[in-house]
This record gives C-alpha cells, sequence and structure tokens, in this order.
C-alpha cells in the first residue's frame, strides 16, 4: 500500500511544476511543492494547562497531511487551531505562530473571519444547517452577492466536486437533514469547499460513517487533491496510510500535552519510522 | 440458567404495576380541573356568542320591574383594546426579550449574565400586580394620566422575562457544531446567530411568544391601576381603553341577573379563543418555508 503512495508521489513530483520554496526537512526532500502553512513553536493553553507544546509543521500546499495519534494528544485541537476555531473557546492562549502563505494567522491584525474564508473546515459529525440542500451549500457564497444563475452554477459545481449532485439534484430544495449520514458529510464538504478555499481542514470526518460512506469520502479527497490542501485528522490510521501524502504523529508527553512525535511523507512513516514510538503505534502495539 | 425466583419476580413487578399507576392517577388529578374549566367556559361561553355580541359595543344593563333580562350589549370594542393593549406590550416586550434572550444564550457568560439569569426568573415569578404597581409609580403618578400604552408597559414587565429565558433555553438546543459550521465558512458571529441559529430556533421562540402574549392577554391587575376604561371602541393607546380582563372584572359588580351572567362566560371564552387564533395565525405566518 505504502508503495502506491510513493510511487504516486513520485508521479506528482514530476508532473508538478516546482514552486519554489525552500525544502527544510530531509523527510520532505520527496516533494518539492510549497508550504501553505508553516506551524512555528506553537502552543496553545486551556487557562493554566498546555494542551499542545511546541509544535513544528509544514503543511504542503495541494497535499493530504494527515495527523494521527491516540486519543488526547492534540490533534485536534492543533487542526482548530489552524484557522483559529479555539477562539471560541474563552480560555485559550496560544504561543508560537502559524502562517498561511507569509501572514501570521495570529497576529492581531489579522480578521479572523477573513482567515476562515481562506481556510475551511469539515467538522467529525456531519452539522448540515437545518435549511435545504441548496441553501447549505450556497451559504458561504451568500457575500459574494453572484447573480441568481452563477450562485446556482457554484452550488452545482461544489456538489459535483463532493460527489453528491447525482445524490441530490432532483431535491435541491429540500432539508438537508433528511440526507443520509454519509450524504450530509459529503453535504458539508461541498458546502465547505464552495466558497473556494485555499485549504480545507476535515476533523476526523469519517468518524460517524459507515465503511462504504467512508469510502466514498476518502475518494473524494483524492480528486480535491491538488487543487485544495487539504488537512485531516483521523484515528484510523489505514486511513491515514491510505489517503494521505504526509503523516503527523502525536503523542501526549509527561505533561499530558501533546507533542508531535514524527512526521514525514506518509510511505516513510508507515514503512520507515525514525522514532520507536511511531513504530509501536502503527504497528498496533498501543493507542 | 438459574431458575426464576418467582418471588422477587412478582413483587418487582407489583411495584413497577404501582408507581405506574400513582403516575396515571396523578396526571388525570391535574387534568380533571382543567378539563373542568375549559369544558365549563366551552360550554356556557358559546352559548353566549352571537354576532350581536361580538359585533356591539358594552350597555349599562337598566333595571326591569318585569325581571327580564335587559341588554348589556357585547365586546367587540375590548376585543378590540385587548388586542391593541397586548399587541402593543409585545411590539415593546420582543425587541427586548428577544435580543437579551440571545446575548445570553450566544455571549453571555460570568457573573453579570448568571446575575441577569437569577434576576429574569425572579421577575417571572413575581406577582403581575407588582408590574403595575411599577408602572403606576413611575407613569401615571408623574404624567398623572391613565392610558392603554401604560398597561401595555406593565404586560410587557410580564413578558419580558418569559421571552427572554423561552429564548435562551430554546437557543441552546440548537446545537453547537452548527454555530461551529456557520463560523467556520467565515461569516461573522453576528450573521451566524442571524442566518443559523434563529431560524433553527424560530419554532421554539414563536412558542415563548405566544405564552408570554397569553398571560399578558389575561391579565387585570396591572390594568386597573394603569388604564382608564373605556366602553367604546378606541383605537388610540394613549387614551382610554377598554379590555376583556377588565369587562370580565367590571362587569361582575353590574350584571342582575343570572341570564346575564352569560356575557362573563362569553367573554372569558372569547379570551381563550382569541390567544388560540392569535397563536394560529402566528404559526401560519411564519411557517417555515425550507
Amino acid at each position: 500500500m505504502s508503495d502506491v503512495i510513493a510511487k504516486r508521489q513520485t508521479a506528482e513530483v514530476a508532473s508538478t511544476p516546482r514552486v519554489g520554496v525552500t525544502v527544510q526537512t530531509a523527510n520532505q526532500a520527496a516533494d518539492a511543492l510549497g508550504h501553505k502553512m508553516q506551524v512555528e513553536d506553537f502552543s496553545l493553553y486551556y487557562g493554566a494547562f498546555k494542551a499542545i507544546s511546541g509544535i513544528n509543521l509544514q503543511i504542503v500546499e495541494g497535499r493530504i497531511t494527515a495527523f494521527i495519534g491516540p486519543s488526547g494528544c492534540g490533534k485536534s485541537t492543533l487542526l482548530r487551531s489552524l484557522n483559529r476555531m479555539n477562539d471560541l473557546i474563552p480560555s485559550v492562549r496560544t504561543d508560537g505562530r502559524v502562517l498561511l502563505d507569509s501572514t501570521n494567522i495570529y497576529d492581531p491584525r489579522v480578521d479572523v473571519v477573513e482567515l476562515r474564508r481562506h481556510v475551511g473546515m469539515v467538522f467529525q459529525r456531519p452539522n448540515p444547517f437545518p435549511k435545504s440542500i441548496f441553501d447549505n451549500v450556497a451559504f458561504g457564497l451568500r457575500r459574494l452577492k453572484l447573480s441568481k444563475s452563477e450562485l446556482e452554477d457554484r452550488v452545482q459545481e461544489s456538489l459535483r466536486r463532493a460527489a453528491l449532485w447525482d445524490d441530490v439534484k432532483d431535491r435541491l430544495k429540500t432539508p438537508a437533514t433528511g440526507l443520509s449520514g454519509g450524504q450530509q458529510q459529503r453535504l458539508c464538504i461541498a458546502r465547505a469547499i464552495a466558497p473556494e478555499p485555499e485549504v480545507v481542514l476535515m476533523d476526523e470526518p469519517c468518524s460517524a460513517l459507515d465503511p462504504i460512506s467512508t469510502l466514498k469520502i476518502e475518494e473524494l479527497m483524492m480528486d480535491l487533491r491538488g487543487r485544495y490542501t487539504i488537512v485531516i485528522v483521523t484515528h484510523n490510521m489505514q486511513q491515514a496510510a491510505r489517503a494521505s501524502d504526509y503523516t503527523a504523529f502525536f503523542m501526549m508527553n509527561e505533561q499530558r500535552s501533546g507533542e508531535m512525535v514524527e512526521y514525514g511523507p506518509t510511505g516513510t512513516i508507515f514503512t520507515n519510522p525514525q522514532d520507536k514510538r511511531t513504530e509501536d503505534y502503527i504497528t498496533g502495539r498501543f493507542g | 440458567m438459574k431458575t426464576l425466583n418467582m418471588a422477587r419476580y412478582r413483587r418487582r413487578k407489583l411495584v413497577d404495576r404501582i408507581m405506574r399507576s400513582m403516575t396515571v392517577v396523578a396526571t388525570l388529578l391535574a387534568l380533571i380541573p382543567l378539563f373542568l374549566i375549559l369544558g365549563y367556559i366551552v360550554i356556557q361561553g358559546a352559548s353566549a356568542i352571537s354576532w350581536h355580541f361580538l359585533s356591539t359595543d358594552y350597555k349599562v344593563p337598566e333595571l326591569s320591574l318585569d325581571g327580564s333580562a335587559s341588554d348589556v350589549g357585547g365586546i367587540r370594542y375590548a376585543i378590540i383594546g385587548t388586542l391593541l393593549i397586548a399587541g402593543t406590550a409585545t411590539l415593546i416586550a420582543l425587541p427586548i426579550g428577544l435580543l437579551a434572550g440571545i446575548y445570553l444564550s450566544e455571549y453571555g457568560k460570568g457573573r453579570f449574565a448568571s446575575f441577569v439569569r437569577f434576576a429574569t426568573d425572579v421577575l417571572s415569578g413575581s406577582p403581575s400586580i407588582i408590574a403595575g404597581v411599577v408602572v403606576y409609580i413611575v407613569l401615571v403618578k408623574t404624567t398623572k394620566e391613565k392610558y392603554a400604552f401604560y398597561g401595555s408597559v406593565a404586560l410587557a414587565l410580564l413578558m419580558i422575562p418569559i421571552i427572554v429565558r423561552t429564548t435562551e433555553e430554546i437557543l441552546k438546543l440548537v446545537p453547537q457544531t452548527v454555530r461551529e459550521a456557520a463560523v467556520a465558512l467565515g461569516v461573522p458571529q453576528w450573521k451566524a446567530i442571524l442566518t443559523v441559529v434563529l431560524p433553527a430556533a424560530t419554532g421554539g421562540i414563536l412558542t415563548g411568544i405566544m405564552l408570554a402574549f397569553a398571560r399578558a392577554a389575561g391579565e387585570t391587575a396591572p390594568l386597573i391601576v394603569t388604564v382608564f376604561v373605556s366602553n367604546s371602541v378606541e383605537y388610540n393607546v394613549f387614551g382610554s381603553m377598554g379590555s376583556l380582563p377588565m369587562y370580565i372584572y367590571r362587569t361582575l359588580d353590574e350584571l342582575t341577573s343570572p341570564e346575564q351572567y352569560k356575557v362573563l362566560w362569553g367573554a372569558a371564552f372569547v379570551l381563550t379563543a382569541l390567544v388560540l387564533v392569535v397563536n394560529i395565525l402566528v404559526r401560519v405566518a411564519t411557517r417555515r418555508r425550507v
């Protein structure tokens, strides 16, 4: 399986024009695409508790990066830090920087509303609005003040990209809550990609879904790859191995705060991990 | 498998049955007075309803020598008065109550919010005459006037805590994940509340508003101290006005024959039906179009 991923990456590198950003660590030498986001010495506190500690990480443009690790290791918290969803929790404080292209998103001058238009998100449980299917997808597009036909085109295109168009084209005006769980999650993906964000964050998007729906979401991620930079948190190691280009492994340290243990191309992490803890985790010795 | 302990099994069954029958009996006991009152109002009231009763105004009954009941007119002015007074009260209470409820649910954390919550709970339990007295002291005493509008202010004081608390509770039922989804799409929080959270909670919020309206429409005490009663149709809220509760309260003294008492049941019936009709109208008008 990792062979497949490695081959695919080689092929991609050959065919993709170089963006010309310096490759920073040996692990990423295989891929010479730009870094869409960079996490630098990032820590996050809930009150006095340090939930994640000193994370350094580069997220490669147009690729799928998976965050794996046991429960409570801070991977979801880190993911939610990438579009500042943690701002909604009052006691949260952060240290360090997170760069989107070259802008530090924690700079006080950054408009968090604007940031989230560039960095969209799909959540653990499908959370469609109690509105029609059409209105769900159109929600993030309303501010663009498109004409009716433009709006309809964008909604249709997003639904197509989320592989949901054929399922729902005859009932766009019906409530989104009438869809099945897997369909709802694909609707949420359509909703997230409709405003054309540059980065899409996915927080365990398949954890509430059955295997068939999970497969569909993974196929969908593969389709979206290249067009969007995707970061996915997953509990499912097979999923990370199947559907990601890069993998970051997180664990809790002695102070119970999350740390990144290892990061690199998914093939390397799963076949030749550098850290003993990574190896133990991916071989199923704990977690 | 071990053999079933029959004695214990029977005992458990018995206790279960006793508990269940107790809840049923208690439910029935609670419902009996309710149905008696409603039923009596409907039976007595419906027979008092006539076009004459609904379309004319009050006439002071005359003493007749032969003992026959004289015509006491109708309640048109009181229906219009109640709709105007309670409607104006809703106009005052709705924006305040709704916004305060949104504040408590969406922004309200910390001591100030807890204090507001406590205060609204106390207010919603306070007797209605208190609201009347407050308005009497603040408005009636200072302006030396009794306006229908002052009655509306007093009723609004009673409505606000009900609207605040139901709005807060209903908004809290909207899943946090839905708010997150909206905010993650790059929408400011106020817009997320307005376009996603509030529409998702419309039904419940309307219920709260209708509860408050129903309470206000039936209140008598605050109106006694704040509004001069008129016995004819009035449309100016800055003047005297009749209302259904005041009609019942006042007419009680002036009626002479049992025949005439029927109008009281009629008025009670109309008051109940009015709340119901307004409720249905509001629901039809705001029915969620998905």
